[in-house]
């Protein structure tokens, strides 16, 4: 009894010591650098759960929420006393800490193969589910487009009509249209319930289409016009209830290969010719430039593309009856993604590099990220938008800070070069699929492999990962189209 | 005037006549007619013309068909330019691989249970089953030299022979099997079967000469034989996502008589 009592004793007297000598004056900011609150002394012995306490205190948050926090870009994991024990930091400066936001869901990894369903007699070229992640959709090398049925794991509708391969599809934010572009230049919308092309086809390019985006939903609220961009060097705008190309944005002086449509209101598009145009969307005049790319420009990304894309729906896969209230509901999810900052651009280039933009701002970039040593092929801005990821020909994916563009990591494993990557919705996973024929799941905390997903034939050309997070789709050369859970 | 000196019309008064007067009223039947005479005007010089002047004629002539020719080629090929390639064509890729170079790309033709099954049979079907069997006497030279012949224990391989990267020799004096460097390879051209094209692939050792094991200890090379390859340069990928390094391959031609190895890929 003594000895306990009296190492009682010494461990209190040690406590007290503690706080009487070690403070640490700390400074807490959010990740774009403005402080909360003014510099306080923090006890040693604070952790990230004390922080996240201080954090959601301070912030006045109603439901507390979960946070990470991170020290000279290195999360911190242990107490403060043990930190600055280990990296020798001084203890007389203000130490500034930044507090990041995480989801309050979490998203589990996917780990097998729930069913490989063949249907497609040529490569699965696009796979994408819909926003609210009930439905699933594919397009392939043999012309049709089908959709199918998550929950039996069967083909549900085979749509043809596509004269030539079903390159790119893409759904609209609300989950009730879906349009395809094909390698003849046509165009075409389904309508998902029933499987049937809600009119004829949507013909005015003179090339095949490389990519397609919808109109944010926000602004909109039943979906109608959507931009196509094709080889041919023009981006197009269309009206699905008017079924006419409402406006052709013309000015690359070669094929455009990637098209978004920005959450405020404007569209940008990369080309081959090195340049980014922004353009207005009314009257389809060109308002920026964005120059500095060496090669062809491959991909853009928005750090607000995954909230614009899920539109009204998110993880609680509530539903929705009118149009006024969807838009309402994605109009609140797009301000509190965006915050008060403005939109940022990613674009990923032939020239091995990816610049980060501000096109709200300036015309120059803000930073460049080089690293890569092959061409980038995707680049992919996390569902928070905090993360930065990019799928490059060398066989790497890397990972960047997505509001300053700093390297953060670099995820080696494949050994072929990667084609297409996918976040989880909680932005705590990232999906790669390569020509090596395997998926790969990697974790952005340890960033480490989680999950290696060997299983198709051969090369992978498309991956998608469920926005309700439950389920990932692949479709690749071996024709089948495989879907993953945990 | 000097001009007027040389015989030659003076002046477009034909023409100038037509525009005062019109033309005369049987001139458009006078010029179909001749038009009509002019081919078989032409068949008659051409006939008779000799010598160089034939020569000149028949050159001339050519000349003139093979512009024609052009130039309705020219008019032809302006009405088929419009006509897009419309087709459905295999081997469908994603729109950001449709501007790049395709290098030639060698599918995961076998998987990799096919291939452990053939190996618990112990059996390879090959492309050539039967080999004639080599003698000894072929494949080896008896050394004829040393202070009174006393070098006959040695052998000289008269084919051609592997040896890899990491031989040693041992002391020359001992050495029972000389293999000559210049029957020595290190590379072989392999045809991938299915892909009907042919590589120039570094040899990594030999997995099976017909002919008797000590052959194939020795690196021997004869037809028939079968070498393990590097195809680390064809990116053949297992289904796991590993890349395939080694294969093997069968020779199919006699490598002493050709100077090179030729072999077909085992898939």
């Amino acid at each position: 009894m003594a000895a306990i009592a009296m190492e009682v004793e010494a461990v209190e007297d040690q406590q007290q010591l503690v706080e009487m000598n070690n403070n640490v004056m700390c400074q807490l900011a959010d990740p774009e650098g403005t402080p909360l609150g003014p510099p306080m002394y923090l006890p040693q012995n604070a952790g990230p759960k004390e922080l996240q306490q201080m954090v959601n205190k301070l912030l006045n948050n109603e439901e507390k929420l979960p946070y990470v926090f991170y020290v000279s870009d290195q999360e911190l994991v242990v107490q403060l006393g043990s930190y600055l024990q280990k990296h020798k930091v001084s203890v007389e400066k203000v130490l500034t800490i930044v507090y990041q936001p995480q989801a309050v869901f979490r998203i589990r990894s996917v780990s097998r193969c729930s069913a490989t369903i063949a249907g497609h007699t040529e490569a699965v070229l696009s796979v994408a589910f819909s926003p609210d992640g009930r439905q699933l959709a594919s397009g392939s090398g043999d012309t049709t487009v089908r959709f199918w049925d998550q929950n039996t794991q069967t083909p549900l509708f085979t749509c043809t009509g596509h004269k030539n391969w079903v390159l790119c599809i893409a759904w609209s934010p609300d989950g009730k249209h879906l349009v395809s572009g094909s390698k003849a230049g046509e165009l075409q919308c389904w309508d998902p319930q029933t499987g049937k092309p809600s009119g004829g086809p949507l013909i005015g390019h003179k090339k095949w289409i490389t990519a397609l985006s919808w109109e944010p939903l926000h602004l909109k609220a039943p979906c109608r016009r959507f931009v196509s961009s094709s080889k041919d060097g023009d981006a197009r705008i269309w009206d699905i209830s008017t079924r006419k190309s409402v406006i052709c944005l013309s000015g690359h002086t070669l094929a455009v290969t990637c098209v978004k449509w920005g959450g405020d209101g404007v569209i940008y598009t990369g080309s081959q010719d090195c340049t980014i145009k922004v353009w207005e969307t009314s009257q389809g005049k060109l308002i920026r430039e964005l120059k500095g790319h060496g090669h062809w420009v491959n991909s853009l990304a928005l750090s607000t593309e995954y909230v614009l894309r899920t539109g009204a729906f998110d993880h609680t896969a509530k539903q929705y009856s009118s149009p006024e209230e969807m838009k309402e509901v994605a109009l609140e999810r797009y301000n509190k993604m965006k915050g008060n900052a403005p939109e940022r651009l990613v674009s990923g280039s032939d020239d091995f590099t990816m610049f980060l933009w501000e096109p709200a701002v300036s015309k120059h970039p803000k930073t460049r990220m080089t690293g890569h040593q092959q061409l980038v092929n995707h680049v992919y801005f996390s569902p928070d938008g905090q993360w930065v990821a990019s799928a490059s020909f060398d066989k790497s994916v890397k990972l960047w800070n997505g509001i300053t563009g700093k390297f953060i990591a670099a995820f080696r494993g494949h050994v072929g070069p990667v084609y297409q990557i996918s976040w989880s919705a909680d932005s705590r996973l990232l999906l790669s699929g390569s020509k090596d024929s395997t998926l790969k799941v990697w974790d952005i905390r340890t960033k480490k492999l989680k999950q290696d997903l060997p299983g198709h034939a051969d090369e992978v050309f498309a991956v998608d990962w469920s926005p309700d997070g439950e389920k990932v789709a692949s479709g690749g050369r071996d024709r089948v189209l495989k879907l993953w859970m945990g | 005037m000097a001009h007027d000196m040389s015989g030659l019309p003076q002046g477009d008064y034909i023409d100038l006549h037509r525009k005062r007067h019109g033309y005369r009223h049987d001139h458009f039947e006078r010029k179909r007619k001749k038009d009509a005479r002019e081919v078989h005007k032409r068949s008659q010089i051409a006939q008779k013309a000799l010598g160089i002047k034939g020569k000149m004629f028949a050159k001339k002539r050519y000349a003139e068909k093979a512009q024609m020719k052009k130039t309705l080629a020219m008019h032809e090929e302006s009405s088929t330019r419009r006509k897009v390639d419309d087709n459905v064509h295999e081997g469908a890729i994603p729109p950001y691989l449709l501007d790049r170079e395709t290098t030639a790309r060698a599918k995961v033709l076998s998987n990799t249970i096919k291939q452990k099954r053939k190996e618990k049979a112990g059996k390879w079907e090959v492309p050539l089953p039967k080999v004639r069997p080599v003698a000894e006497d072929e494949m080896f030279k008896v050394i004829r030299s040393g202070k009174r012949k006393t070098k006959q224990w040695k052998r000289m391989v008269t084919k051609v022979t592997f040896v890899g990267p990491g031989f040693t020799r041992k002391p020359p004096k001992y050495e029972r099997f000389i293999r000559p460097t210049g029957l020595r390879f290190n590379k072989a051209h392999v045809t991938h079967p299915e892909l009907k094209c042919t590589f120039n692939l570094e040899m990594i050792g030999i997995k099976k000469n017909p002919n008797g094991p000590m052959y194939t200890s020795l690196g021997v090379v004869t037809k028939g034989t079968i070498i393990e390859v590097n195809v680390s340069e064809l990116g053949l990928v297992t289904p796991a996502g590993k890349v395939v390094w080694g294969k093997y391959a069968q020779v199919t031609n006699n490598p002493e008589n050709d100077g090179c190895i030729n072999a077909v890929l085992l898939v």
